[in-house]
């Protein structure tokens, strides 16, 4: 049985948890192991979560869990009740025996959790005391993820369960080599990373979700190619093509190159590559604007590269929010100073195309 | 590599002075943003820091203080339109 997918209602996820064949009885309570091995099904999960289909739905119920038979020296993890999170804990400690204490966040990962205050001390003491875990082992500690210590301090802990928290590697993968090192982190393990996968990971995402700049470019398109005689089609896919290419450079582009383009707000580093882009394509691709006049000509690229760069800068902004390093007052700059450029730099390149279309392009 | 971001670590202050040589800063700061110099943690990279809030919540000496908030321009908007403070919604953050 795994990764079955089931409503979230209220606040508890009643989905069982990925389990293997055989109960396992330990002080009174029935446990059945959490497999450490993630099968397609998980697989194809974790999939849909990238995609951003049904990300609300993917939970697994809070509480105690045991991988293989632990016992009450075993190690207890601490983890987060997105599926996502459970799953890289448990295929992280294959070939173990531990307890995995899966407090409810809501479905949402460790670090966002941490940072909304549900993966926080409070719920860790509820858990603590609805799971019994003070009676299930005799020691006191707990392996908590070191991205949950925005939310989890670990002094409160202390003085209120006994419990000790000891922070454990960002990456549930590094789980191994931390405890193979003496539990003791590198750089490597306590730092988190950015890299050109990771950025592109989640950059799949935030192209599902600028699906409404994706209709307004089919729509836009559509509109200048008119009139709808002969070669509309054309001409709608050559001017679609000018706006759907800046939705590509603030949600894929931009994230891709992230480390590598001018300034430090996103909106100027999207804004930087989709004007880019209008620029090139708007002297190449529109192959129609040569039966124009050249003020035409010259209106429809300078008003195709006005509105393109605020499309793929504002999607860039919003990329700040899959970023690892954003601060919120930086952001919120972003917001308040990038917003009237964008609006007048729209306004403008669709004065612009529209005269243009005037001219006869 | 190391990155950095408009305003980062604006909000973040350490007081020397108060810490006790724990490292609990240095073990829970995602960005290496502390490093233990001595018998001390040392602010090294304040252009690191993402004012997650980590290190104040961990600190057991109320050495650090840091306005944590995400940096999220999208929560950010919403948050404008709807007068609150930034929220994240519920179809996000789950990566």
């Amino acid at each position: 049985m795994s990764g079955r997918l089931m409503p979230i209602t209220a606040s508890r996820a009643r989905r069982p948890a990925p389990r293997i064949e055989g109960a396992y009885f330990y002080r009174g309570k029935r446990f059945e192991p959490v497999s450490p091995s993630l099968k397609a099904r998980d697989r194809l999960g974790s999939l849909r979560m990238r995609l951003g289909l049904g990300r609300m739905r993917y939970a697994v119920p809070p509480g105690l869990y045991a991988r293989g038979k632990p016992g009450p020296a075993s190690p207890v993890f601490v983890t987060a009740n997105y599926t996502m999170s459970f799953d890289a804990l448990r295929s992280a400690l294959a070939g173990l025996e531990a307890w995995i204490l899966v407090l409810d966040t809501k479905g949402v990962n460790v670090w966002c959790a941490a940072g909304k205050g549900s993966f926080g001390t409070e719920e860790l003491l509820q858990r603590i005391e609805a799971t019994r875990l003070p009676d299930m082992v005799d020691h006191r500690e707990l392996i908590l993820p070191q991205l949950g210590a925005p939310g989890v301090s670990a002094p409160e802990l202390a003085r209120r369960s006994g419990f000790k928290a000891v922070w454990g590697p960002v990456r549930a993968a590094d789980i191994g080599p931390w405890l193979a090192a003496g539990r003791r982190k590198d750089e490597a393990m306590r730092t988190v990373r950015f890299s050109l996968p990771d950025r592109l990971t989640v950059a799949l995402l935030e192209l599902v979700q600028a699906w409404p700049a994706t209709l307004i470019a089919l729509g836009l398109g559509s509109l200048l190619a008119l009139p709808a005689s002969s070669g509309w089609a054309g001409r709608a896919a050559a001017w679609s093509g000018l706006f759907l290419g800046g939705v590509l450079t603030g949600t894929i582009a931009t994230p891709a190159l992230l480390p590598y383009l001018p300034g430090k707000a996103f909106a100027v580093k999207g804004a930087t590559v989709g004007a880019a882009w209008a620029l090139v394509y708007g002297l190449t691709g529109l192959h129609f604007l040569g039966d124009a006049g050249p003020l035409a000509r010259v209106l429809a690229v300078a008003g195709g590269v006005l509105a393109t760069a605020p499309v793929s800068a504002f999607l860039a902004m919003n990329f700040t929010g899959a970023s690892t390093f954003t601060c919120q007052p930086g952001a919120l700059l972003e917001v308040e100073k990038g917003f009237g450029p964008m609006l007048g730099s729209a306004a403008a390149g669709l004065a612009a195309l529209a005269a243009a279309k005037f001219l006869g392009a | 590599m190391r990155w950095t971001y408009l305003k980062n670590g604006e909000t973040l202050a350490f007081d020397a002075a108060a810490c006790v040589d724990c490292g609990a800063c240095v073990d829970v700061c995602p960005h290496g943003v502390f490093a233990m110099d001595g018998k001390k943690a040392k602010l090294l990279y304040r252009a690191s820091c993402m004012e997650c809030g980590a290190c104040a919540k961990n600190c057991p000496a109320e050495a650090l203080s840091v306005s944590p908030g995400v940096g999220c321009a999208a929560a950010i908007i919403m948050g404008k339109l709807r007068g609150t403070a930034p929220d994240c919604g519920p179809a996000c953050c789950g990566s």
